[in-house]
């Protein structure tokens, strides 16, 4: 039973301008701008654009200023926007194989056509603090060097040639919305993509990680990992033709994972497939670690008993806006479920007492 | 689409440009080209989502990444052509200077606007994309074999 309680507004009010006074902090060191927040801090930006499940870099920035670098309060912060704009369609599939790719590596083949692009990466770095980022000083121009701008093949393409790996045929079925219905079990796996790509990087890394440890272990070889933009093209109805309305990052993972094959079919690499907005590579990797793992029933694996291999534990679990609003919730006032819960512990210990008292006179 | 020929073609193309041009390009070299037109607005500027969709595997079933920001608009100029714009994020400006640069491209406007703001945007977008390119080109890596001994 919920029984609405009036008061504390002035200090509501009070906290929220004490808030506010926090995020600022001392004045005497200068204010960021959103701006500066999105040039310079562009992996968590990137980061609340995914879990936010909407591509505005600017907005993510804002959110991120607002919620005092708390991603998930960020993330929340989105979400919630998202819901006050009209939805003016949806685009045609983009074509991750047309990418400008500035970042491309394969783990599976050294020599590949398009070769190993390495790109803005940590890997490589040592890991050691950097003081001169304390300081303020000029970053020397990236090295160039003359480039073919030719697409650059999947690698997935390659082994598909030879049969050595499962077909990804093209299937034009309108997909599942979790934004517009809500997440029923069985999920099919456009359904259980969508959910992934915007859950939370923590916890689809962890169940990832499960994986690789041993619950329901599927062997995944990143086939290939690349990042870099692709136009996004939408049909216009007042038009009737589609056209690009702009260009967004994604990153992209395809991993080669084994199978032994079957009575009626010879044994072939099977694929698990992760795609994120922005640049996120260590989520485009979970993901398609726990995508993998979600199809254990369609390629006639045994069900091992995994998480990750428990469709309605992961995707139930996966969003941290739920979980965090649920989780929260529980430190909001529950002065009167809690008063009914003492008034029967006490009504308990009195009935037990009189017992006791009853006993010992017997 | 007729014998392998899109009469949209050209369209599609301006309009992709407009849409990809960074923010405040395309209502510069607007202004620099001419003095705008009158209009009616058909639609005014109004933002909303798309929803971007990409394929299992990059080629398979499709399915709902996540949205994208997108801003809006229609006009029409004296004497009849109607401008359209459909542009990733909230830029309402943008939106109103592509629209308009849309419909003057179906007018005898269009050689100027070519000259003026398509190519010119063109140029620069190749400039960019060739640039980032080159700096991933640069980090391109190349195999060399060590010779291992067998003695």
């Amino acid at each position: 039973m919920y029984v609405a309680v009036k008061g504390g507004e002035r200090a509501i009010e009070n906290a929220h301008a004490w808030l506010a006074e926090e995020r600022r902090g001392d004045p005497g060191v200068a204010e960021l701008d959103v701006a500066q927040i999105r040039q310079q801090l562009g992996l968590a930006v990137n980061r609340v654009m995914a879990e936010g499940s909407l591509y505005d870099p600017d907005l993510a920035a804002l959110a991120i200023k607002q919620a005092r670098g708390d991603l998930i309060e960020a993330i929340f912060l989105i979400r919630a926007y998202r819901t006050t704009l009209p939805r003016f369609g949806a685009s045609t599939p983009v074509d991750t194989g047309a990418m400008a790719c500035d970042r491309r590596i394969s783990a599976t083949f050294k020599d590949l056509p398009g070769g190993q692009i390495l790109g803005p990466t940590f890997d490589y770095t040592h890991r050691l603090l950097d003081f001169k980022l304390a300081a303020e000083g000029e970053v020397p121009d990236a090295p160039k060097r003359d480039a073919d701008l030719a697409d650059v093949p999947h690698v997935t393409g390659f082994l598909n040639r030879e049969g050595l790996i499962e077909e990804a045929p093209q299937d034009d079925t309108p997909p599942p919305d979790l934004t517009r219905e809500p997440l029923e079990m069985p999920a099919d796996r456009a359904l259980r993509l969508q959910a992934l790509a915007r859950a939370d990087e923590g916890f689809t890394l962890g169940l990832a990680y499960s994986t690789q440890r041993g619950y329901a272990r599927n062997h995944a070889f990143v086939g290939e990992l690349r990042i870099g933009s692709v136009p996004v093209e939408m049909e216009i109805p007042e038009l009737g033709f589609a056209v690009e309305i702009g260009e967004i990052t994604l990153t992209e993972c395809e991993t080669v994972n084994q199978f032994k094959g079957s009575k009626t079919e010879p044994p072939q690499f099977t694929r698990g497939y992760g795609l994120v907005f922005g640049q996120t590579e260590r989520k485009a990797i979970s993901m398609a670690l726990v995508d993998r793992a979600l199809r254990w029933e369609e390629l006639g694996e045994d069900d091992q008993g995994a998480p990750a291999q428990d469709a309605e534990f992961v995707l139930y679990h996966a969003d941290n806006i739920q979980a965090t609003g649920f989780l929260e919730h529980i430190k909001l006032p529950h002065y009167v479920d809690f008063q009914s819960e003492l008034e029967l512990v006490r009504k308990l210990r009195r009935e037990a007492g009189a017992h006791q008292v009853q006993e010992a006179a017997e | 689409m007729k014998d392998g020929f899109d009469q949209n073609a050209p369209r599609k193309s301006w309009m992709g440009l407009l849409a990809k041009a960074p923010e405040g390009r395309a209502a510069a070299l607007l202004d620099g080209a001419m003095a705008r037109p009158s209009f009616t607005w058909l639609r005014a500027p109004e933002i909303g989502t798309t929803m971007v969709r990409a394929r299992a595997g990059g080629t398979g079933t499709s399915f709902n990444l996540g949205e994208v920001t997108v801003t809006r608009c229609a006009l029409t100029l004296e004497g009849g052509p109607v401008g359209h714009a459909y542009i990733r994020g909230r830029r309402k400006a943008d939106a109103e200077a592509a629209a308009l640069i849309d419909a003057l491209m179906q007018t005898d406007r269009a050689g100027v606007l070519q000259a003026e703001v398509l190519d010119r945007l063109h140029a620069e977008a190749a400039a960019a994309k060739a640039d980032r390119a080159g700096k991933a080109a640069a980090t391109k890596v190349d195999f060399f074999t060590m010779v291992r001994g067998e003695d």
